[in-house]
Protein backbone atom coordinates (compact mmCIF):
# COMPACT_ATOMS: atom_id res chain seq x y z
CA UNK A 1 0.00 0.00 0.00
CA UNK A 2 1.52 3.53 -1.04
CA UNK A 3 -0.51 6.36 -0.87
CA UNK A 4 0.87 9.81 -2.57
CA UNK A 5 -0.76 13.27 -1.92
CA UNK A 6 -0.85 16.72 -0.15
CA UNK A 7 -0.05 17.01 3.40
CA UNK A 8 -2.89 18.83 5.79
CA UNK A 9 -1.69 19.80 8.89
CA UNK A 10 -2.76 20.52 12.09
CA UNK A 11 -1.94 20.30 15.79
CA UNK A 12 -1.77 18.43 19.15
CA UNK A 13 -4.90 17.03 20.81
CA UNK A 14 -7.57 16.89 17.53
CA UNK A 15 -10.69 15.88 19.04
CA UNK A 16 -13.53 13.84 17.88
CA UNK A 17 -16.06 16.86 18.22
CA UNK A 18 -13.78 18.72 15.82
CA UNK A 19 -13.65 16.45 13.53
CA UNK A 20 -16.94 15.76 13.38
CA UNK A 21 -19.15 17.91 15.84
CA UNK A 22 -22.19 15.67 17.53
CA UNK A 23 -24.50 17.81 15.64
CA UNK A 24 -24.06 16.07 12.39
CA UNK A 25 -24.26 12.35 14.38
CA UNK A 26 -27.97 12.12 13.19
CA UNK A 27 -26.97 10.44 10.09
CA UNK A 28 -24.45 8.00 9.36
CA UNK A 29 -24.18 8.74 6.01
CA UNK A 30 -20.86 8.60 5.39
CA UNK A 31 -20.89 11.70 2.33
CA UNK A 32 -22.78 13.39 5.05
CA UNK A 33 -20.69 13.27 7.80
CA UNK A 34 -17.61 13.79 5.64
CA UNK A 35 -19.26 17.23 4.21
CA UNK A 36 -18.81 18.38 7.92
CA UNK A 37 -15.35 16.74 8.09
CA UNK A 38 -13.22 18.98 10.53
CA UNK A 39 -15.13 22.28 9.95
CA UNK A 40 -15.09 23.43 13.33
CA UNK A 41 -11.29 23.65 13.51
CA UNK A 42 -10.63 24.56 9.82
CA UNK A 43 -13.62 25.66 7.41
CA UNK A 44 -11.54 25.19 4.45
CA UNK A 45 -10.92 21.32 4.84
CA UNK A 46 -13.72 19.76 2.91
CA UNK A 47 -13.07 22.40 -0.11
CA UNK A 48 -9.20 21.88 -0.44
CA UNK A 49 -8.60 18.10 0.71
CA UNK A 50 -8.44 15.91 -3.22
CA UNK A 51 -8.46 12.38 -2.63
CA UNK A 52 -5.25 10.23 -1.44
CA UNK A 53 -4.25 13.53 0.46
CA UNK A 54 -2.41 12.91 3.92
CA UNK A 55 -3.12 14.27 7.36
CA UNK A 56 -0.57 14.92 9.69
CA UNK A 57 -1.17 15.78 13.47
CA UNK A 58 0.36 15.99 16.49
CA UNK A 59 -0.31 13.90 19.64
CA UNK A 60 -3.28 12.16 21.14
CA UNK A 61 -5.46 12.67 17.63
CA UNK A 62 -8.76 11.57 17.95
CA UNK A 63 -9.27 12.19 21.30
CA UNK A 64 -12.45 12.11 23.14
CA UNK A 65 -15.57 10.30 22.12
CA UNK A 66 -15.38 6.59 20.63
CA UNK A 67 -17.80 7.63 17.70
CA UNK A 68 -16.95 5.86 14.40
CA UNK A 69 -18.53 8.13 12.27
CA UNK A 70 -14.66 10.17 13.09
CA UNK A 71 -12.45 8.36 10.53
CA UNK A 72 -15.63 7.50 8.81
CA UNK A 73 -15.70 11.41 7.98
CA UNK A 74 -11.64 11.44 7.59
CA UNK A 75 -11.45 8.22 4.93
CA UNK A 76 -15.31 9.52 2.73
CA UNK A 77 -13.61 13.41 2.87
CA UNK A 78 -10.59 11.60 0.77
CA UNK A 79 -8.19 11.26 3.29
CA UNK A 80 -5.90 8.46 2.32
CA UNK A 81 -3.51 8.14 5.76
CA UNK A 82 -2.65 10.09 8.80
CA UNK A 83 0.28 10.48 10.25
CA UNK A 84 0.51 11.58 14.21
CA UNK A 85 2.91 12.01 16.77
CA UNK A 86 0.13 9.20 18.88
CA UNK A 87 -3.37 8.53 18.67
CA UNK A 88 -6.17 8.12 21.26
CA UNK A 89 -6.70 4.01 22.11
CA UNK A 90 -10.27 4.48 21.07
CA UNK A 91 -10.10 6.12 17.55
CA UNK A 92 -6.87 4.00 16.55
CA UNK A 93 -8.86 1.03 16.68
CA UNK A 94 -11.91 2.61 14.84
CA UNK A 95 -9.58 3.59 11.98
CA UNK A 96 -8.44 0.35 12.07
CA UNK A 97 -11.71 -1.35 12.17
CA UNK A 98 -12.72 0.72 9.20
CA UNK A 99 -9.87 0.55 6.95
CA UNK A 100 -8.69 3.70 7.35
CA UNK A 101 -4.62 3.83 7.19
CA UNK A 102 -2.99 5.56 10.35
CA UNK A 103 0.31 5.78 11.20
CA UNK A 104 2.34 6.80 14.07
CA UNK A 105 5.47 8.60 13.75
CA UNK A 106 6.63 12.02 15.79
CA UNK A 107 10.03 12.66 13.39
CA UNK A 108 7.40 12.62 10.43
CA UNK A 109 5.16 14.69 11.67
CA UNK A 110 8.07 16.99 12.53
CA UNK A 111 9.42 16.33 9.21
CA UNK A 112 6.39 17.29 7.12
CA UNK A 113 4.95 21.16 6.86
CA UNK A 114 1.47 21.82 5.36
CA UNK A 115 1.64 21.48 1.48
CA UNK A 116 4.21 19.04 0.99
CA UNK A 117 3.90 16.49 -0.59
CA UNK A 118 4.26 13.44 0.43
CA UNK A 119 4.40 9.64 -0.32
CA UNK A 120 3.50 7.04 2.51
CA UNK A 121 4.51 3.13 2.09
CA UNK A 122 2.81 1.53 5.07
CA UNK A 123 4.23 -1.87 3.62
CA UNK A 124 7.82 -1.37 4.07
CA UNK A 125 7.04 1.56 6.88
CA UNK A 126 8.80 4.27 5.14
CA UNK A 127 6.98 7.78 4.82
CA UNK A 128 8.69 10.09 2.24
CA UNK A 129 8.40 14.20 1.98
CA UNK A 130 8.77 14.73 -1.87
CA UNK A 131 9.03 18.59 -0.78
CA UNK A 132 12.25 18.44 1.32
CA UNK A 133 13.41 14.87 0.08
CA UNK A 134 13.67 13.78 3.41
CA UNK A 135 12.37 10.24 4.44
CA UNK A 136 11.11 8.68 7.68
CA UNK A 137 11.15 4.49 9.07
CA UNK A 138 8.18 4.05 10.94
CA UNK A 139 6.90 0.45 11.76
CA UNK A 140 5.13 -1.30 9.11
CA UNK A 141 1.92 -2.98 9.27
CA UNK A 142 1.17 -6.37 9.93
CA UNK A 143 -0.15 -8.15 7.63
CA UNK A 144 -3.28 -8.82 9.20
CA UNK A 145 -3.82 -5.18 9.41
CA UNK A 146 -2.69 -4.82 5.69
CA UNK A 147 -5.18 -6.93 4.86
CA UNK A 148 -7.95 -4.99 6.94
CA UNK A 149 -6.97 -1.94 5.42
CA UNK A 150 -6.61 -3.26 1.70
CA UNK A 151 -10.31 -4.44 2.03
CA UNK A 152 -11.71 -1.48 3.35
CA UNK A 153 -12.35 -2.88 7.20
CA UNK A 154 -12.92 -5.60 9.96
CA UNK A 155 -16.01 -6.14 8.70
CA UNK A 156 -15.00 -6.78 5.03
CA UNK A 157 -12.29 -8.90 6.05
CA UNK A 158 -14.30 -11.28 8.21
CA UNK A 159 -16.90 -11.00 4.50
CA UNK A 160 -13.56 -11.94 2.31
CA UNK A 161 -12.66 -14.52 4.92
CA UNK A 162 -9.30 -12.91 5.50
CA UNK A 163 -9.78 -12.67 9.35
CA UNK A 164 -11.62 -15.44 10.98
CA UNK B 1 1.52 -13.53 39.77
CA UNK B 2 2.13 -10.09 39.60
CA UNK B 3 -0.64 -8.84 37.86
CA UNK B 4 -2.52 -5.12 38.10
CA UNK B 5 -6.66 -5.65 38.89
CA UNK B 6 -7.62 -5.21 34.85
CA UNK B 7 -5.00 -8.00 33.73
CA UNK B 8 -6.42 -10.20 36.37
CA UNK B 9 -9.92 -9.68 35.14
CA UNK B 10 -8.48 -10.03 31.21
CA UNK B 11 -7.02 -13.49 32.38
CA UNK B 12 -9.74 -14.44 33.60
CA UNK B 13 -12.04 -13.84 30.69
CA UNK B 14 -9.19 -14.84 28.60
CA UNK B 15 -9.03 -18.54 29.72
CA UNK B 16 -5.78 -17.66 30.68
CA UNK B 17 -3.64 -18.13 33.86
CA UNK B 18 -1.31 -15.04 33.65
CA UNK B 19 -1.88 -11.68 31.39
CA UNK B 20 1.58 -9.47 30.57
CA UNK B 21 0.89 -5.92 29.11
CA UNK B 22 1.37 -5.68 25.73
CA UNK B 23 -0.22 -9.16 25.02
CA UNK B 24 -3.15 -9.43 22.18
CA UNK B 25 -5.94 -11.30 23.73
CA UNK B 26 -9.60 -12.55 23.02
CA UNK B 27 -11.85 -12.12 25.79
CA UNK B 28 -15.47 -13.32 26.28
CA UNK B 29 -18.05 -10.08 27.05
CA UNK B 30 -20.52 -9.71 29.79
CA UNK B 31 -21.77 -7.36 28.28
CA UNK B 32 -22.14 -4.98 24.69
CA UNK B 33 -23.61 -1.85 25.32
CA UNK B 34 -24.71 0.76 22.48
CA UNK B 35 -26.75 4.07 22.32
CA UNK B 36 -28.94 5.67 19.73
CA UNK B 37 -25.98 7.15 17.82
CA UNK B 38 -23.33 4.60 17.65
CA UNK B 39 -25.88 1.35 17.53
CA UNK B 40 -27.30 2.41 14.35
CA UNK B 41 -23.82 2.24 12.65
CA UNK B 42 -22.96 -1.03 14.23
CA UNK B 43 -26.65 -2.51 13.39
CA UNK B 44 -25.79 -2.22 9.57
CA UNK B 45 -21.82 -3.74 10.70
CA UNK B 46 -24.15 -6.20 12.35
CA UNK B 47 -26.17 -7.22 8.97
CA UNK B 48 -22.77 -6.91 6.70
CA UNK B 49 -21.00 -9.50 8.75
CA UNK B 50 -24.47 -11.87 7.64
CA UNK B 51 -25.17 -12.92 11.89
CA UNK B 52 -28.50 -14.47 12.15
CA UNK B 53 -28.61 -13.02 16.10
CA UNK B 54 -26.95 -11.69 18.30
CA UNK B 55 -24.74 -13.87 21.10
CA UNK B 56 -26.93 -13.11 23.87
CA UNK B 57 -30.35 -11.56 24.07
CA UNK B 58 -29.37 -10.38 27.76
CA UNK B 59 -26.38 -9.26 27.31
CA UNK B 60 -26.59 -7.06 24.55
CA UNK B 61 -27.90 -3.88 25.67
CA UNK B 62 -29.34 -0.29 24.04
CA UNK B 63 -29.90 2.61 25.43
CA UNK B 64 -31.57 5.54 23.60
CA UNK B 65 -30.23 8.34 25.38
CA UNK B 66 -28.19 10.97 22.99
CA UNK B 67 -30.59 12.11 21.19
CA UNK B 68 -34.02 10.92 22.53
CA UNK B 69 -36.63 11.99 23.53
CA UNK B 70 -35.99 12.14 19.83
CA UNK B 71 -34.65 15.90 18.75
CA UNK B 72 -35.31 15.59 15.11
CA UNK B 73 -36.41 13.52 12.30
CA UNK B 74 -32.79 11.72 11.67
CA UNK B 75 -33.06 11.04 15.00
CA UNK B 76 -36.05 9.62 15.15
CA UNK B 77 -35.12 7.45 12.16
CA UNK B 78 -32.11 6.29 14.21
CA UNK B 79 -33.57 5.28 17.00
CA UNK B 80 -36.57 3.43 15.34
CA UNK B 81 -33.49 1.41 13.41
CA UNK B 82 -31.96 0.37 17.25
CA UNK B 83 -35.77 -0.76 18.82
CA UNK B 84 -36.66 -2.63 15.49
CA UNK B 85 -33.31 -4.50 15.93
CA UNK B 86 -34.13 -4.85 19.58
CA UNK B 87 -37.35 -6.22 18.38
CA UNK B 88 -36.46 -8.60 15.94
CA UNK B 89 -33.98 -10.32 18.01
CA UNK B 90 -35.83 -10.03 21.32
CA UNK B 91 -32.94 -7.82 22.92
CA UNK B 92 -33.83 -8.32 26.91
CA UNK B 93 -32.54 -4.78 27.48
CA UNK B 94 -33.73 -2.22 25.43
CA UNK B 95 -34.52 1.12 27.10
CA UNK B 96 -36.42 3.63 25.20
CA UNK B 97 -38.02 6.27 26.31
CA UNK B 98 -40.04 6.10 29.48
CA UNK B 99 -37.44 3.67 30.57
CA UNK B 100 -33.95 4.78 30.05
CA UNK B 101 -31.47 6.86 31.29
CA UNK B 102 -27.85 7.88 30.64
CA UNK B 103 -26.67 4.88 29.76
CA UNK B 104 -23.58 5.21 32.09
CA UNK B 105 -26.09 5.77 35.16
CA UNK B 106 -28.56 3.27 34.08
CA UNK B 107 -26.92 0.25 33.74
CA UNK B 108 -25.44 0.69 37.54
CA UNK B 109 -28.68 1.17 38.81
CA UNK B 110 -30.02 -1.66 36.78
CA UNK B 111 -28.02 -4.23 38.11
CA UNK B 112 -26.49 -5.14 35.10
CA UNK B 113 -22.66 -4.57 35.50
CA UNK B 114 -20.68 -6.18 38.78
CA UNK B 115 -17.58 -6.79 39.51
CA UNK B 116 -15.29 -8.27 37.56
CA UNK B 117 -17.29 -8.04 34.74
CA UNK B 118 -15.90 -7.35 31.35
CA UNK B 119 -18.39 -4.77 29.63
CA UNK B 120 -17.77 -3.39 25.62
CA UNK B 121 -19.40 -0.18 24.64
CA UNK B 122 -19.76 1.99 21.95
CA UNK B 123 -19.63 4.72 23.66
CA UNK B 124 -15.81 6.61 25.20
CA UNK B 125 -17.47 6.89 29.01
CA UNK B 126 -18.25 2.83 29.08
CA UNK B 127 -15.26 3.23 31.42
CA UNK B 128 -17.55 4.46 34.33
CA UNK B 129 -18.25 0.54 35.03
CA UNK B 130 -14.48 0.85 36.69
CA UNK B 131 -15.97 2.29 39.57
CA UNK B 132 -17.48 -1.29 40.79
CA UNK B 133 -14.26 -2.88 40.01
CA UNK B 134 -15.10 -4.25 36.05
CA UNK B 135 -13.39 -3.91 33.42
CA UNK B 136 -15.21 -1.54 30.94
CA UNK B 137 -13.94 0.38 28.31
CA UNK B 138 -15.42 2.15 25.31
CA UNK B 139 -14.96 0.95 21.45
CA UNK B 140 -16.41 1.92 17.97
CA UNK B 141 -19.45 0.54 16.48
CA UNK B 142 -17.74 -1.83 14.37
CA UNK B 143 -16.15 -3.71 17.63
CA UNK B 144 -19.84 -3.24 18.75
CA UNK B 145 -21.10 -5.09 15.99
CA UNK B 146 -18.50 -7.93 16.47
CA UNK B 147 -19.28 -8.16 19.93
CA UNK B 148 -22.78 -8.49 19.40
CA UNK B 149 -22.17 -10.96 17.28
CA UNK B 150 -19.85 -13.75 18.95
CA UNK B 151 -19.41 -11.99 22.14
CA UNK B 152 -16.09 -11.53 22.57
CA UNK B 153 -13.78 -8.89 21.60
CA UNK B 154 -10.02 -8.81 21.12
CA UNK B 155 -7.44 -6.42 23.58
CA UNK B 156 -4.07 -5.74 23.88
CA UNK B 157 -3.32 -6.14 27.77
CA UNK B 158 -2.74 -2.44 29.01
CA UNK B 159 -0.26 -1.35 31.60
CA UNK B 160 -1.26 0.68 34.62
CA UNK B 161 -0.74 4.03 36.54
CA UNK B 162 -1.82 3.64 40.34
CA UNK B 163 -3.02 5.89 42.02
CA UNK B 164 -3.29 5.60 46.23
CA UNK B 165 -5.50 7.70 47.45
CA UNK B 166 -6.01 8.47 51.07
CA UNK B 167 -7.44 10.89 53.79
CA UNK B 168 -10.98 12.49 52.66
CA UNK B 169 -12.81 15.31 50.80
CA UNK B 170 -13.63 18.50 52.39
CA UNK B 171 -17.17 19.83 52.03
CA UNK B 172 -18.21 20.72 49.17
CA UNK B 173 -15.19 18.72 47.62
CA UNK B 174 -16.39 15.44 45.41
CA UNK B 175 -15.32 13.02 43.27
CA UNK B 176 -15.16 15.73 39.95
CA UNK B 177 -12.77 17.65 41.58
CA UNK B 178 -10.91 14.12 42.39
CA UNK B 179 -10.59 13.41 38.67
CA UNK B 180 -10.29 17.39 37.62
CA UNK B 181 -7.32 17.10 39.91
CA UNK B 182 -5.81 14.06 38.47
CA UNK B 183 -5.97 15.24 34.73
CA UNK B 184 -5.25 18.82 35.57
CA UNK B 185 -1.57 17.08 36.55
CA UNK B 186 -0.71 14.10 34.27
CA UNK B 187 -2.42 15.82 30.82
CA UNK B 188 -5.88 14.54 28.26
CA UNK B 189 -2.69 11.85 27.65
CA UNK B 190 -1.50 11.39 30.60
CA UNK B 191 -2.52 7.63 30.41
CA UNK B 192 -3.41 7.12 27.25
CA UNK B 193 -3.72 3.19 26.36
CA UNK B 194 -3.36 2.12 29.60
CA UNK B 195 -5.48 1.52 33.20
CA UNK B 196 -5.84 4.22 35.91
CA UNK B 197 -6.30 1.87 39.00
CA UNK B 198 -7.77 3.60 42.03
CA UNK B 199 -6.30 1.78 45.59
CA UNK B 200 -5.30 3.15 49.19
CA UNK B 201 -7.24 3.60 52.12
CA UNK B 202 -8.63 6.85 50.80
CA UNK B 203 -10.98 4.67 48.75
CA UNK B 204 -13.51 4.00 51.32
CA UNK B 205 -14.28 7.67 51.91
CA UNK B 206 -15.40 8.09 48.55
CA UNK B 207 -19.09 7.14 47.70
CA UNK B 208 -19.86 4.68 45.06
CA UNK B 209 -21.23 7.82 43.33
CA UNK B 210 -17.92 10.05 43.37
CA UNK B 211 -15.99 6.58 42.42
CA UNK B 212 -18.74 6.39 39.00
CA UNK B 213 -17.47 10.01 38.39
CA UNK B 214 -14.14 9.55 38.87
CA UNK B 215 -13.71 6.48 36.54
CA UNK B 216 -16.21 8.18 34.08
CA UNK B 217 -13.64 10.40 32.81
CA UNK B 218 -10.45 7.87 32.93
CA UNK B 219 -11.18 8.45 29.49
CA UNK B 220 -10.43 12.47 29.52
CA UNK B 221 -6.70 11.34 30.42
CA UNK B 222 -6.47 9.06 27.16
CA UNK B 223 -6.89 5.76 29.65
CA UNK B 224 -8.26 2.45 28.59
CA UNK B 225 -9.88 2.15 31.87
CA UNK B 226 -10.13 3.67 35.16
CA UNK B 227 -10.92 0.63 38.10
CA UNK B 228 -11.48 0.59 41.61
CA UNK B 229 -10.40 -1.89 44.12
CA UNK B 230 -13.89 -3.22 45.56
CA UNK B 231 -14.66 -2.84 49.44
CA UNK B 232 -17.93 -2.88 51.65
CA UNK B 233 -19.64 0.26 49.89
CA UNK B 234 -19.04 -1.54 46.60
CA UNK B 235 -20.75 -5.04 47.30
CA UNK B 236 -23.22 -3.27 49.20
CA UNK B 237 -24.42 -1.06 45.98
CA UNK B 238 -24.17 -3.72 43.63
CA UNK B 239 -26.46 -6.37 46.15
CA UNK B 240 -28.50 -3.59 46.08
CA UNK B 241 -29.09 -3.58 42.65
CA UNK B 242 -28.36 -7.17 41.11
CA UNK B 243 -28.76 -10.58 42.12
CA UNK B 244 -26.32 -12.30 40.38
CA UNK B 245 -22.74 -13.61 41.75
CA UNK B 246 -19.80 -11.71 41.14
CA UNK B 247 -15.52 -12.05 41.66
CA UNK B 248 -13.48 -8.75 43.31
CA UNK B 249 -10.34 -9.19 41.71
CA UNK B 250 -7.36 -6.99 43.74
CA UNK B 251 -3.88 -6.84 42.43
CA UNK B 252 -1.00 -8.86 43.67
CA UNK B 253 1.24 -7.39 45.79
CA UNK B 254 4.02 -7.72 43.44
CA UNK B 255 2.19 -5.94 40.40
CA UNK B 256 4.10 -4.11 38.30
CA UNK B 257 2.94 -0.51 37.37
CA UNK B 258 4.12 2.18 34.98
CA UNK B 259 3.91 5.09 37.80
CA UNK B 260 2.11 5.25 41.05
CA UNK B 261 0.19 8.92 42.42
CA UNK B 262 -0.39 9.55 46.03
CA UNK B 263 -3.33 11.94 46.18
CA UNK B 264 -4.00 13.16 49.57
CA UNK B 265 -7.89 13.98 49.07
CA UNK B 266 -8.14 16.21 52.39
CA UNK B 267 -5.80 18.73 49.64
CA UNK B 268 -7.84 18.90 46.57
CA UNK B 269 -10.08 21.45 46.21
CA UNK B 270 -12.55 22.86 44.19
CA UNK B 271 -11.48 22.37 40.34
CA UNK B 272 -12.74 23.95 37.18
CA UNK B 273 -11.51 22.55 33.63
CA UNK B 274 -11.52 26.11 31.19
CA UNK B 275 -11.75 25.60 27.73
CA UNK B 276 -11.15 23.88 25.18
CA UNK B 277 -8.91 20.82 27.41
CA UNK B 278 -9.98 18.61 30.43
CA UNK B 279 -6.63 19.12 31.73
CA UNK B 280 -6.79 22.86 32.01
CA UNK B 281 -7.68 23.08 35.44
CA UNK B 282 -7.46 25.72 38.15
CA UNK B 283 -8.94 26.25 41.35
CA UNK B 284 -10.48 29.45 42.96
CA UNK B 285 -7.59 31.37 43.73
CA UNK B 286 -6.62 31.13 40.38
CA UNK B 287 -10.53 32.04 38.70
CA UNK B 288 -10.76 35.43 38.42
CA UNK B 289 -14.02 37.16 37.02
CA UNK B 290 -15.63 35.01 34.13
CA UNK B 291 -19.20 35.48 33.64
CA UNK B 292 -21.39 32.61 32.48
CA UNK B 293 -24.57 32.62 30.30
CA UNK B 294 -25.90 28.82 31.10
CA UNK B 295 -25.35 26.20 33.83
CA UNK B 296 -25.91 22.48 33.20
CA UNK B 297 -26.31 20.13 36.13
CA UNK B 298 -26.65 16.68 34.64
CA UNK B 299 -24.79 13.73 32.05
CA UNK B 300 -23.76 10.41 32.73
CA UNK B 301 -20.59 12.36 34.51
CA UNK B 302 -22.79 13.81 37.42
CA UNK B 303 -26.09 13.09 36.86
CA UNK B 304 -26.84 10.92 40.13
CA UNK B 305 -29.22 11.35 43.07
CA UNK B 306 -26.10 12.52 44.79
CA UNK B 307 -24.73 15.43 42.82
CA UNK B 308 -27.96 17.34 42.32
CA UNK B 309 -28.95 16.98 46.20
CA UNK B 310 -25.34 18.46 46.45
CA UNK B 311 -26.16 21.32 43.96
CA UNK B 312 -29.87 21.75 45.76
CA UNK B 313 -28.23 22.47 48.86
CA UNK B 314 -27.01 25.34 47.30
CA UNK B 315 -29.78 26.64 45.17
CA UNK B 316 -32.16 25.95 48.68
CA UNK B 317 -33.68 29.52 49.28
CA UNK B 318 -32.08 30.89 46.15
CA UNK B 319 -32.54 31.90 42.76
CA UNK B 320 -30.20 31.55 39.91
CA UNK B 321 -29.25 34.63 38.70
CA UNK B 322 -30.47 36.79 36.13
CA UNK B 323 -29.90 35.56 32.60
CA UNK B 324 -27.89 32.59 33.53
CA UNK B 325 -30.07 29.19 31.98
CA UNK B 326 -29.91 26.48 34.64
CA UNK B 327 -30.75 23.10 33.10
CA UNK B 328 -30.92 20.58 35.61
CA UNK B 329 -30.83 16.99 34.21
CA UNK B 330 -31.64 13.69 36.23
CA UNK B 331 -29.59 11.10 34.31
CA UNK B 332 -32.25 8.46 35.34
CA UNK B 333 -36.04 7.90 35.68
CA UNK B 334 -35.28 6.61 39.07
CA UNK B 335 -33.13 9.62 40.09
CA UNK B 336 -35.66 11.67 38.20
CA UNK B 337 -38.49 10.35 40.65
CA UNK B 338 -36.43 10.37 43.99
CA UNK B 339 -35.94 14.37 43.00
CA UNK B 340 -39.02 14.96 42.64
CA UNK B 341 -40.29 12.87 46.34
CA UNK B 342 -37.36 14.43 48.02
CA UNK B 343 -38.42 18.14 47.33
CA UNK B 344 -35.39 18.48 44.85
CA UNK B 345 -36.93 19.62 42.23
CA UNK B 346 -39.07 21.92 43.74
CA UNK B 347 -35.93 23.67 45.09
CA UNK B 348 -34.15 23.65 41.43
CA UNK B 349 -37.85 25.04 39.93
CA UNK B 350 -37.89 27.63 43.00
CA UNK B 351 -34.94 28.60 42.08
CA UNK B 352 -35.71 29.33 38.29
CA UNK B 353 -33.95 26.31 37.25
CA UNK B 354 -35.50 24.27 34.17
CA UNK B 355 -35.93 20.30 35.08
CA UNK B 356 -35.46 18.08 32.02
CA UNK B 357 -36.04 14.42 31.21
CA UNK B 358 -32.88 12.25 30.83
CA UNK B 359 -30.75 12.76 27.84
CA UNK B 360 -27.14 13.36 27.13
CA UNK B 361 -28.44 16.25 25.12
CA UNK B 362 -26.30 19.44 26.15
CA UNK B 363 -23.12 17.44 27.14
CA UNK B 364 -22.53 16.39 23.40
CA UNK B 365 -24.06 19.91 21.25
CA UNK B 366 -27.34 17.88 20.93
CA UNK B 367 -29.84 19.87 22.14
CA UNK B 368 -31.33 21.04 25.19
CA UNK B 369 -28.92 23.86 25.77
CA UNK B 370 -26.80 24.83 22.54
CA UNK B 371 -24.80 28.00 22.82
CA UNK B 372 -24.62 30.36 20.58
CA UNK B 373 -21.23 32.66 19.55
CA UNK B 374 -19.41 34.08 22.61
CA UNK B 375 -21.46 32.80 25.75
CA UNK B 376 -20.25 30.12 28.45
CA UNK B 377 -21.43 27.89 30.25
CA UNK B 378 -20.29 25.89 33.38
CA UNK B 379 -21.37 22.18 33.22
CA UNK B 380 -20.81 19.13 35.34
CA UNK B 381 -20.47 17.00 32.44
CA UNK B 382 -17.06 15.45 30.74
CA UNK B 383 -15.47 17.37 27.96
CA UNK B 384 -14.91 21.29 27.00
CA UNK B 385 -13.49 20.87 23.52
CA UNK B 386 -14.15 23.43 20.91
CA UNK B 387 -17.57 23.76 19.96
CA UNK B 388 -18.36 20.68 22.28
CA UNK B 389 -21.54 22.60 23.41
CA UNK B 390 -22.78 24.32 19.98
CA UNK B 391 -21.27 27.13 18.39
CA UNK B 392 -17.17 27.15 17.66
CA UNK B 393 -17.23 30.60 19.54
CA UNK B 394 -19.13 29.50 23.00
CA UNK B 395 -17.16 27.95 26.10
CA UNK B 396 -17.37 25.20 28.27
CA UNK B 397 -15.82 24.82 31.87
CA UNK B 398 -16.05 21.58 33.38
CA UNK B 399 -16.92 21.43 37.66
CA UNK B 400 -18.64 19.76 40.33
CA UNK B 401 -22.46 19.99 40.96
CA UNK B 402 -22.06 22.44 44.08
CA UNK B 403 -19.55 24.55 41.94
CA UNK B 404 -22.08 24.25 38.95
CA UNK B 405 -24.58 25.46 41.21
CA UNK B 406 -23.01 28.44 43.43
CA UNK B 407 -21.67 29.96 39.78
CA UNK B 408 -25.59 29.60 38.81
CA UNK B 409 -26.08 31.75 41.48
CA UNK B 410 -23.48 34.22 41.33
CA UNK B 411 -23.97 34.32 37.46
CA UNK B 412 -20.04 34.24 37.40
CA UNK B 413 -17.87 30.73 37.90
CA UNK B 414 -18.07 30.85 41.42
CA UNK B 415 -16.84 28.60 45.12
CA UNK B 416 -19.68 27.12 46.78
CA UNK B 417 -17.54 28.13 49.81
CA UNK B 418 -18.40 31.93 48.72
CA UNK B 419 -22.22 31.09 48.42
CA UNK B 420 -22.72 29.12 51.20
CA UNK B 421 -20.31 31.04 54.53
Amino acid sequence: MIFNGKAIKYGDNVDTDVIIPARYLNTSDHKELASHCMEDIDKEFTSKVQAGDIMIAGNNFGCGSSREHAPIAIKASGISVVIAKSFARIFYRNSINIGLAIVECAEAVDGIADGDTVEADLDAGVIYNRTTGKSFQTQPFPEFIQKIIENGGLVASIQSGDVK
Amino acid sequence: MSMTMTQKILAAHAGLEKVEAGQLILVSLDRVLGNDITSPVAIKEFEKIGATGVYDKDKVTMVMDHFAPNKDIKAAAQCKMCRDFCDKHDVTHFYDVGQMGIEHALLPEKGLVVPGDVVIGADSHTCTYGALGAFSTGVGSTDMACGMATGKAWFKVPSAIKFVLKGKLNKYVSGKDVILHIIGKIGVDGALYRSMEFTGEGVQSLTVYDRLTISNMAIEAGAKNGIFEVDEQTVEYVKTHSDRDFVAYKADEDAVYDETYEIDLSEIKSTVAFPHLPENTKTFDEIGDVKIDQVVIGSCTNGHYKDLAEAAEILKGRKVAKRVRTIVIPATQDIYMKAVENGLVKIFIEAGCVVSTPTCGPCLGGYMGILTAGERAVATTNRNFVGRMGHVDSEVYLASPAVAAASAVMGKIADPMEVMK
